[in-house]
């Protein structure tokens, strides 16, 4: 029978750990885990970016639900273990749940420290440690305008950034002289605090926090000197210590953290300990890399295969804060046996620091250029003697021994054991070996396979070169294709440097994200126009210019550069005064042609662009809206006849149908989007083909989408079955809205799902409950500035200029 | 040849466009986002587009039927396509345009 493993606490190092653990032992283990926070393993160095609103939630999960079950592994969320119970080899959680073990693991991580102020109760007060910190920063956001954040380090300045980017009003207090004072050196400190300021964010050092203000909420930060900052939010972040308490009383050896030995076994030969809770060797840690060292260590120990020790590394410290390079490795103090070579460019901000002693390098400073970490820090560890490239070190790599300034040349230069990955202490022999032996050929396979780039990123650059290296042409650095050649960025970059960077205009955008042309190009800019529209619905000011003929004038030029016309009819329903309306029209401006679409809609053909206004009047006053017939945006919803008249109909499909037109036309699309709903799976609507259809069965609403029958044909996939109306209309809604968010310029849903996968989308829009909400409320808040009729706009005069010549020179005047 | 009067700058949305009714054809005048007028004959040559109705970026114009571009200091078409159309003399006083034809030319036919 397997042996029992109870695992307390559910953080990175016990995930990473079972990973290695399931590798080399499958079946030893029959393991139980608790975890006191109510969710599954996310990667907590991401959540700086998931503050920001670079990433979501979903997408720093390590482990989905679907991983503990695959793996039969019992997971208890919310469950926080109040006592171990040594004697009778159980523990118990607060919940009133007892797991016996044969072996367990402590994995309670650390606590943030609360620094011992008067007022650090109050409502507003919070640390930043896990998500639950995170949706609290972020609903302050929301609410309060003026955040101080208390604390100048890595995780504060981290924190900083993020709700600046929220668009609070921040300030950092920080009690020493310069910020990040354990890693930088006080120049390259200043350096920080001005990039930090740069971003709007005020810094106060020498900053001692004296007590914080207010009734039941915080008010204000006061400092000893007096001075009182305004604060809807307080964020924590002076530090974390290892969470001992558990094992303290559980009467484990316990120093600043649970001791522990190489093999990461605790005082009880039973009991292991791993993460910020361990101590080994005399030190706690606290970044990612130590920590998964202690994993696989904890790992080989329980599987009995191996004979790992943790041995002790320096790690480099990065900060995640966007455009803001920062590298630091190792002791930095001044010294008298110590050297050192300094590089200042104060104009591009950069900043380089080695701390020699004797031949070898033992610190390294850098800031705002960091592409030589990598190379720093291999000579660094293994006590390279650099006597003889003394006098060009500083400048990097690429001025060593001949190697060219080429980056790939570089990277081909580092040792197969130069360390790629901090993080995940991978070097480059073994990514190189994996790509090989894999067949691997994209950077998410490197990532599954080696964990190379998988944590925080800052490595990626790296390992795309390794994968150019080692095969080539196959390799498109990250298939990222530039959006045009205006800029290198790809589709998906500039979509998340947007939100991330807060840029709310085309200018913007040009200007930050360093593009090369003046004013873009036909292809650019009614991307971005569409993703600014997309992303800031109530502030940005849609601009025109950008936006194709089509949109601009609403309607579609045809090939004689004449336009066709085709109004809203609602789910394909008309009647009698409809018709003789459009047929009055096409008389009196002599209209030359008068087609059914595939759509059910009618579309009036070779209108001239000078009558277009006077016909939208005449349609308007029938009662039509703009069908959008033109439009990158929800353009038909296509129905049969349902319960009504059908006598196969199950459900009411041209009610639905209808429903879901009024209630999304309007919306901007990264493509064209048409809808059908039929009322039995006979499908007389087509649905199946459709960017999203319905099916109406006995049982409800089968949602469909991603389909096709334009460039491609393609059926449709099944997202799900929903049992009421208002259900299948969230969902459809939802999806629509990630679509919006997330798709390139251009991409059809069925190119978009192909490439995010149908498990995901219906894991996102159909079983997560509270995103689904998130998705359909961002839609129906967008849908405020959205949903107005173009036409009955330009009927009542704007942009007339559109619709006329701006000057007919006379044959007379050529007379005269 | 004779400058004729067509309105001012401000009657153009900067990187758009307006197009002239003329007894020799359409012409589309461009602003640039800088200011800078240009006059070029309002036809494709490839499928006879409205180039006025095309997206303006830089000193370029792109046909909004089947995105040639098109410089409108040169009237060539750029990149791969083959092709031009006539420019059209511009003529820039107080903020007014003026564009330079010659009507009694094409009267005279």
């Amino acid at each position: 029978m397997a042996e029992r493993l109870v695992i307390v606490g559910n953080g990175m190092a016990p995930g990473r750990m079972l990973e290695h653990l399931l590798d080399a032992a499958p079946d030893r283990y029959a393991v139980t885990i608790f975890n006191a926070e109510p969710r599954v393993n996310y990667d907590r160095i991401m959540l700086s970016p998931v503050l920001s609103g670079e990433k979501s939630f979903e997408e720093i999960v390590i482990h989905g639900d679907g991983w503990y079950a695959a793996n039969g592994i019992t997971l208890h969320k919310g469950h926080r273990i109040v006592a171990i119970d040594r004697d009778a080899k159980t523990v118990t959680s607060d919940r009133g749940v007892t797991a016996p073990y044969d072996r367990l693991v402590v994995a309670t991580g650390s606590v943030p420290f609360v620094i011992p102020v008067p007022g650090r109760d109050l409502t507003g007060v919070v640390s930043y440690r896990d998500l639950d910190d995170v949706d609290a920063m972020l609903a302050a956001a929301r609410s309060g305008k003026k955040a101080v954040v208390i604390g100048g380090g890595l995780l504060g300045l981290e924190a900083a950034a993020g709700l600046k980017q929220q668009g609070m009003d921040v300030t950092v207090l920080h009690v020493m002289p310069t910020l990040m004072e354990r890693q930088l050196d006080p120049a390259a400190g200043y350096l920080l605090q001005r990039a930090i300021e740069a971003r709007g964010i005020k810094v106060r050092t020498k900053a001692n926090t004296k007590r914080i203000v207010g009734e039941s909420r915080v008010e204000s930060v006061e400092l000893d000197d007096g001075t009182a900052i305004p604060a809807t939010l307080v964020v924590m972040a002076v530090g974390i210590r290892p969470n001992v308490a558990l094992a303290r009383e559980a009467g484990l050896t316990v120093n600043r953290g649970i001791v522990t030995d190489e093999r990461m076994v605790t005082s009880d030969p039973d009991i292991l300990a791993v993460g910020e809770c361990a101590e080994v060797g005399g030190m706690v840690y606290g970044l990612v890399a130590p920590l998964y060292q202690m994993a696989k260590v904890a790992a080989d120990t329980l599987a009995g295969t191996g004979a790992a020790r943790f041995v002790h590394a320096e790690t480099p410290t990065k900060l995640k804060v966007t455009g803001i390079d920062l590298y630091s490795l190792g002791d930095f103090a001044d010294g008298d046996d110590r050297e050192e070579i300094v590089l200042r460019d104060a104009s591009a901000g950069v900043y380089k620091r080695l701390v020699l002693k004797g031949d070898r390098i033992v610190g390294t400073v850098l800031f705002g250029e960091t592409a030589d970490g990598a190379w720093f820090a291999d000579l660094q560890r293994k006590q390279a003697d650099i006597a003889a490239m003394r006098d060009t070190l500083i400048f990097g790599q690429a001025y060593q021994g001949g190697a060219s300034a080429d980056p790939l040349a570089a990277v081909a230069a580092l040792a197969d054991d130069a360390e790629i990955c901090g993080c995940n202490g991978v070097c480059k022999g073994r990514i190189v070996s994996t790509i090989t032996a894999k067949g691997l050929t994209t950077l998410d396979g490197v990532r599954a396979h080696t964990k190379a780039s998988a944590s925080c990123g800052t490595c990626t650059g790296l390992v795309e070169k390794l994968m150019t290296l080692t095969i080539g042409d196959s390799y498109n650095p990250a298939a990222i294709q530039p959006m045009c050649t205006c800029t290198d960025l790809g589709h998906d970059e500039v979509r998340r440097l947007i939100k991330a960077k807060s840029l709310k205009t085309i200018p913007a955008v040009m200007q930050e994200l360093e593009w090369k042309t003046s004013c873009g190009c036909s292809k650019c800019r009614p991307a971005l126009n569409y993703y600014l529209v997309a992303d800031w619905p109530n502030e940005y000011a849609d601009d025109y210019q950008s936006r194709f003929v089509n949109e601009r004038v609403h309607a579609n030029i045809q090939r004689d550069g004449t336009y066709s016309v085709v109004p809203r009819m609602w789910g394909g329903m008309t009647n009698a005064k409809e018709l003789r309306a459009i047929a009055d029209v096409v008389d009196k401006f002599a209209i030359p042609a008068v087609k059914v679409t595939g759509g059910q809609r009618i579309d009036m053909l070779g209108v001239k662009k000078e009558d277009l206004p006077a016909v939208w009047a005449d349609l308007g006053k029938a009662g039509f809206v703009s069908g959008h017939a033109y439009a990158k945006g929800l353009r038909t919803v296509k129905t049969c006849v349902g319960t009504d008249w059908c006598r196969f109909g199950t459900q009411d499909s041209t009610g639905l149908g209808i429903r879901i037109e009024k209630f999304m036309w309007g919306s901007w699309t990264p493509a064209k989007v048409k809808m059908g709903v039929s009322g039995c799976p006979r499908n007389c609507a087509e649905a199946t083909c459709k960017d999203v259809g319905v099916i109406c069965v006995d049982s409800g609403y089968e949602i469909h989408f991603a389909g096709a029958a334009g460039l491609d044909i393609k059926g449709t996939e099944v997202l799900g079955l929903l049992k009421t109306e208002d259900e299948a209309l969230e969902v459809i809604v939802a999806l629509t809205q990630m679509y919006r968010e997330q798709a390139r310029y251009l991409e059809r849903i069925y190119k978009w799902a192909k490439r995010i996968g149908v498990a995901e989308i219906r894991r996102q829009v159909l079983d997560d409950r509270d995103r689904r909400k998130a998705y359909f409320d961002r839609f129906v808040f967008s849908q405020r500035f959205a949903q107005v009729d173009p036409w009955s706009e330009r009927v009542s005069g704007k942009d007339k200029h559109e619709f006329r010549p701006m000057a007919a020179l006379p044959f007379r005047q050529a007379a005269e | 040849m004779k400058w004729h009067d067509i309105g001012t700058i401000d009657d153009i949305p900067p990187r758009g466009a307006r197009c002239v009714a003329t007894p020799q054809g359409r012409i589309g005048v461009f602003r640039t986002v800088d200011d800078r007028i240009y006059a070029i004959e309002d036809h494709c040559p490839h499928r006879g587009g409205p180039l006025s109705e095309g997206i303006v970026h830089g000193t370029a114009v792109t046909c909004p039927l089947h995105n040639w571009v098109f410089s409108l200091e040169t009237g060539l078409a750029q990149g791969a396509d083959e092709g031009a159309v006539k420019t059209i003399p511009v003529r820039v006083i107080d903020r007014r345009i003026a564009l330079g034809l010659d009507l009694a030319l094409m009267a005279a036919e």
